[in-house]
């Protein structure tokens, strides 16, 4: 734990300059959900319950129930973080541990992958995605975003495999595990931290997610909260508190999970394996 | 229990183009405790590592009793092995740590709650079983691990410098400890290390082992009586034995102005070696000049120069000689060993 440094308040008060551009976004988000009208950082008027009618009218605008879209957006998340972590850690591990043919081109193309804009290939994906009767599906849109995302988690988990002992390895082998119980009952768990870390990075970025299930989606009943947000922009008079309020909405379980999970994200950093 | 023999023939790694072991041949009685000695990287870790089956032998064969095992994944090989390190799994208690074989052999849950509480208390850790390994003092790590190494009562034990991590005052306990379980078990058992002491203390043989091959293979006291070359001459004896490289004359070895006469000594380019215990301070004798004197306890290690020869002797209590001192010292003519030029041996 640092100690504060002697000009602390000096700090505090260039941090919180640097930050007040967000701050207002946040707090005009806040007040905006919660008033009929916001003038400036204002409310104008009292508070209007009507801004969350999405919450209990089912459908609004002729959308989907706003249920349908976070059943979605979390399916969506959940299975793409799950993917990652499943895939990641197993090549991470053969990357780490194993010689194989082809080994170094092949960290070399993770790489390069992971650097690719994924945007150029959505028109390529698109195609992909028709002839394997993927578009338009939940499903296929996962598959995507997980495969865009590997990369980084291929490379993130590689560095803790790194970490571990040969020893802690070579120790299982003998004790009589297999190759695969080494991976499942020692060398797993002492990444915990590192998969926990990818998780919660996947599942943030999968929720955030907007382009590919903008592009490859196209019928309300697959929409993600995203798609359910982007929505409003289309009609001519946006309604500002309803968007705000879904806006909010869409933010908290980020921010829910942000603050249970910042600690492991702060380990990718440092990615150390302590018992 | 009787043990399980083990043999080793004509075992041989290689790393790419590099040779890491070279042709082992040895044979290990049921039951028996086996130093391998040498410095780092001489090959014995390599050899444990063949054995406990972690390394595929370029060449060679492994046997435990008579059955074949170079070929075999380490489950089914039935070894138990202590690292250096440990390596206890951190994420588990002492108690998973130690069942943790026996779990992968899928013995009943009350099986295994007998034998780990068995083994434990035989290393006096029983009552901390609960912890996790970080919880634990290094001494009782190192207990954990050899109970986890022995729980499932393997046919050979390898030890890979098992105390090299402990505290100097724990490591000469933990030394006899090992031994005397290892002797109660009976079970065939191979120590890896660096420390000759160790080595001498503890085995029934050793091993000696430098640039991948194995130099000379004979319980404690031969290898310290009779060194098969100087390689072993030098590595095993603490402070080492002096080696001096000279010529042997009818009237006895020499290098230079140093000469000693030495009847009955062979002819010829050669080594001679003395152990510093042997040579004594005496009023007769070559001369020399004092250079160091060092304070063992019981005894001064001093070294000196005898024309331009380097010796270390061990002189008792109460010979102190001063630095700078002239003295003579004296070799007993029936104590030294001789090497010819190669570094082998000559003579019983």
């Amino acid at each position: 734990m640092p100690l504060l440094p002697r000009n602390w308040p000096l700090f505090w008060v260039v941090l919180t300059l640097l930050t007040l551009p967000i701050l207002i976004g946040v707090i005009w988000l806040i007040l905006t959900a919660i008033f009929d009208q916001v003038h400036g950082l204002f409310p104008a008027g009292p508070p209007d319950p009507e801004n969350w009618r999405f919450l209990y009218e089912g459908s609004v605008g002729g959308r989907p129930p706003i249920w349908v879209a976070l059943k979605n957006s979390a399916v969506f998340a959940f299975t793409v973080a799950a993917l990652e972590l499943l895939i990641a850690s197993m090549a991470a591990y053969a990357i780490s541990r194993m010689k194989f043919p082809f080994r170094t081109p092949y960290l070399g193309m993770i790489l390069v992958l992971h650097a690719f804009p994924a945007v150029s290939l959505l028109i390529a994906i698109y195609y992909i995605l028709r002839v394997m009767g993927l578009f338009d599906t939940l499903i296929g849109v996962i598959l995507v975003k997980a495969s865009l995302e590997l990369p980084l988690g291929i490379w993130l988990m590689k560095g803790f495999f790194d970490h571990l002992s040969w020893d802690m390895e070579m120790a299982a082998l003998v004790d009589g595990a297999s190759r695969w119980l080494v991976f499942w009952k020692v060398a797993l768990p002492l990444v915990r931290p590192g998969l926990l870390a990818l998780g919660t990075f996947a599942l943030l970025s999968a929720w955030g997610e907007f382009i590919l299930p903008f592009t490859f989606i196209v019928s309300g009943k697959s929409w993600t909260l995203a798609l359910y947000m982007q929505s409003f922009f289309r009609e001519a008079f946006v309604d500002y508190g309803l968007l705000a309020a879904v806006g909010l909405f869409y933010a908290l379980p980020v921010l829910i999970l942000f603050l249970v999970g910042q600690r492991y994200l702060l380990n990718i950093y440092s990615g150390g394996v302590k018992g | 229990m009787t043990g399980t023999p083990l043999k080793l023939k004509n075992l041989t790694k290689r790393f790419g183009r590099v040779t890491a072991v070279e042709g082992i041949n040895l044979e290990v009685q049921g039951g028996e405790l086996v130093a391998f000695l040498g410095p780092s990287g001489c090959g014995k870790t390599t050899t444990l590592l063949m054995i406990a089956g972690i390394y595929r032998p370029t060449e060679g064969e492994i046997y435990f009793g008579d059955r074949r095992v170079d070929h075999l994944h380490p489950k089914d090989r039935d070894v138990g092995m202590v690292f250096q390190s440990y390596a206890l799994y951190p994420h588990l208690t002492l108690f998973e740590n130690i069942a943790f074989p026996l779990r992968l052999k899928r013995f009943s849950e009350a099986m295994i709650r007998e034998r780990v509480q068995k083994t434990a208390d035989l290393l006096g850790i029983g009552k901390i079983l609960d912890r996790k390994p970080a919880q634990v003092s290094g001494g009782q790590q190192q207990r954990a691990a050899l109970a986890r190494a022995l729980v499932k009562e393997p046919q050979v034990l390898l030890l890979d410098e098992p105390l090299s991590n402990l505290d100097t005052q724990i490591r000469l306990s933990a030394r006899a400890e090992i031994r005397r379980l290892q002797q109660n078990l009976g079970v065939t058992s191979i120590l890896v290390t660096h420390d000759q002491a160790e080595a001498l203390a503890m085995a029934d043989r050793v091993a000696v082992f430098s640039t991948g091959r194995l130099q000379q293979y004979d319980p404690p006291e031969v290898l310290y009586q009779s060194p098969k070359n100087t390689f072993v001459a030098g590595f095993v004896g603490s402070p080492p034995m002096n080696l001096i490289e000279g010529e042997f004359t009818a009237d006895g070895f020499k290098r230079g102005a140093f000469q000693i006469p030495i009847p009955g000594a062979p002819i010829g380019k050669g080594w001679l070696g003395v152990r510093p215990e042997h040579l004594t301070l005496s009023a007769e004798g070559i001369p020399a000049k004092v250079m160091v004197v060092e304070t063992l306890g019981r005894e001064f290690l001093v070294v000196l120069d005898a024309h331009g020869v380097r010796l270390q002797a061990l002189i008792p209590e109460g010979q102190k000689p001063a630095v700078n001192a002239e003295v003579r010292i004296k070799i007993p003519p029936e104590r030294p060993h001789y090497f010819d030029a190669q570094g082998l041996r000559i003579g019983p």
